[in-house]
């Protein structure tokens, strides 16, 4: 590929036809909650764009955000605009490796600096000086740091990268922590989820491209217009659960007539994400549809939050024990202040000298 | 919106605190009610105290005849309020969920309608209750700050916990976080004010019968 050609260019080199691409267009600015009219800038702007580099950098993780994104219902016009962008570092995907692979990490931060993404999956370890993740001998706190200098916007893809994912789960051994908590002066997306769906990847970078901005996000740093409603609210299991209709077993009565799965442990009331409207495997469904209720993976500490089968109305601790111990505790300070009290009027007895003629 | 690590402390630490509290107080309270020291008495019993004891258990939950209508009123609102209370707290399917969690065993929920109304119903009784409290001179005489803390920290998770069941106003999570926290807050004040008459109020009756029963006072 020709570095400077435009996206318009390529996409046409590719076979991609004009009508394909303007419905792609379409389904990424209705992803991205913009009104129907910016079709055509969002067209335009996609059209004349150069490929951005992006600098692809994996830490601690376990490559399945990179196979959701590049085993994603291939191939698409999503993979193809995944292939568009100058991936110019990527463990997984780049042919170099040792040195070479390093070298070309170097050049593209130089080539571009200032104006690349810097994508980041995993999270990094803080602990020990961070010795516990390392690539070419240097750790991914010194890596991040150095290729963040440069960045135009970081992209946290995937829970590790967002909010430290399961490498932050307790007892956190590597003392990890999100992208967010080491990078402070840079604008950062995150994108959380295990793994992510990919389309809010493609739906990022056309709004970067589109508009030189990042989207609108919330709190947390996701894109408002994937993040901005919980599944819960999207499920189309919901009437179930408005009619307390429940699946008590996965393959019970209430499992096979597809009602609600809150009692299995569904973690969608408290999931923001968009699985439930843009689906998984294109468009053929999502984990709920499967049969199997929301683990919340897209959600902060989402490993910690109890068991993936406890339901959300249910104690992720141990009261029990704790309610055995508070109420021995209280018999035994009631016996002790009734033997005190008894010993009281005891004394109180004892001490009692009866009046004599004498007093009188 | 709720911070996740502070929905995860309602959800965990937080809600031990008030289990803790609340087994530990009420078994405290209960437990020095009946050890309470008392004075022998040397008269000689003039009856029995068992059956008294329980005749007034029976006799006590019912109007008093003599009653007018605003004491009526407190009479039928109070069954709504405790018998809404009751439905809402054992039969709604999510409390059950939570008790089964907790206690290790579960019973069958009502339908999810029939919760509703019980919710609804004890609310409004418990709305009738307060302007009833404000508006009788009597009674307003009567009421110290207790009863009003007793009233809202009652109230507030009936109302959340129906926000809740409809999704009103808020998230899934700020308004569970909301629920939960004020049943904690609920579970924390019932043991140390006059909500302690969850359990105390039978063996209450109880003794009074027992005491009439000595002495031979009961019908």
């Amino acid at each position: 590929m020709i570095p400077n050609e435009s996206l318009g260019t390529l996409l046409a080199q590719r076979g991609v036809s004009r009508r394909a691409f303007l419905k792609f267009c379409t389904a990424i600015t209705s992803l991205l909650a913009l009104p129907p009219q910016a079709v055509h800038a969002v067209a335009a702007a996609l059209e004349k764009a150069r490929r951005p580099s992006v600098i692809w950098l994996s830490f601690q993780e376990c490559t399945g955000c990179t196979e959701s994104l590049t085993r994603s219902y291939s191939p698409t016009l999503e993979t193809l605009i995944f292939d568009m962008i100058s991936l110019d570092y990527h463990h997984t995907l780049q042919a170099a490796s040792g040195t070479h692979a390093e070298k070309s990490r170097e050049e593209a931060m130089k080539a571009s600096f200032g104006k690349y993404l810097l994508v980041v999956d995993g999270s990094v370890p803080l602990r020990d000086g961070g010795i516990y993740s390392t690539i070419a001998g240097r750790t991914n706190l010194d890596i991040l740091q150095e290729s963040a200098k440069g960045a135009a916007a970081i992209v946290s893809v995937g829970t590790c990268a967002s909010f430290g994912g399961l490498p932050k789960a307790r007892p956190n051994p590597s003392g990890a922590v999100p992208v967010s908590e080491v990078i402070r002066d840079k604008p950062i997306v995150t994108v959380p989820g295990c793994p992510p769906i990919p389309a809010v990847i493609t739906g990022v970078l056309a709004h970067y491209l589109t508009f030189g901005e990042l989207p609108a996000l919330d709190r947390l740093g996701r894109p408002v217009s994937f993040y901005g409603e919980t599944i819960h609210d999207r499920c189309y299991r919901r009437p179930f659960y408005d009619r307390g209709k429940f699946a008590k077993t996965f393959d019970d009565e209430g499992a096979r007539a597809g009602w609600c799965l809150y009692e299995l442990g569904c973690k969608g009331p408290t999931t923001r994400n968009s699985c439930a409207t843009t689906k998984w495997n294109g468009g053929i469904g999502f984990p709920i549809e499967a049969g199997h209720g929301c683990l919340g993976c897209s959600e902060p500490d989402f490993w910690d939050a109890g068991s993936f089968y406890t339901p959300l109305a249910a104690a992720t601790v141990d009261v029990t024990t704790v309610a055995e111990a508070a109420a021995a505790i209280g018999a035994g300070a009631a016996v002790a202040m009734s033997v005190a009290d008894e010993a009281k009027r005891r004394a109180a007895r004892k001490a009692h000298e009866k009046m004599t003629v004498k007093d009188l | 919106m709720i911070p996740e690590s502070f929905f995860f402390w309602v959800r965990g630490t937080g809600f031990q605190i008030a289990v803790a509290l609340f087994v530990g107080g009420m078994v405290f309270r209960m437990a020095a009610l009946a050890l309470m020291a008392r004075r022998k008495s040397l008269a000689e019993p003039r009856g029995s105290e068992w059956g008294p004891g329980l005749r007034m258990i029976w006799r006590r939950s019912f109007v008093l005849p003599q009653l007018g209508f605003r004491g009526k009123l407190t009479f039928v609102s109070g069954y709504l309020f405790h018998l809404g209370l009751l439905l809402v707290v054992l039969f709604l399917s999510q409390h059950i969920l939570l008790l089964r969690s907790v206690l290790g065993f579960g019973w069958p929920s009502l339908p999810r309608g029939v919760i509703d109304v019980a919710a609804v119903l004890a609310m409004a009784a418990l709305v009738v209750l307060l302007v009833h409290r404000v508006t009788d001179p009597v009674k307003r005489l009567l009421s110290d700050f207790q009863d009003y803390l007793s009233w809202t920290v009652t109230c507030l998770p009936l109302l959340t916990g129906f926000l809740l069941s409809r999704n009103a106003g808020f998230d899934y999570r700020t308004l569970l976080t909301v629920h939960l926290l004020t049943v904690e807050l609920l579970l924390v004040v019932m043991p140390f004010t006059k909500l302690a008459h969850m359990f105390s109020t039978f063996g209450a009756r109880w003794y009074n019968g027992a005491i009439a029963g000595l002495k031979g006072v009961l019908p």
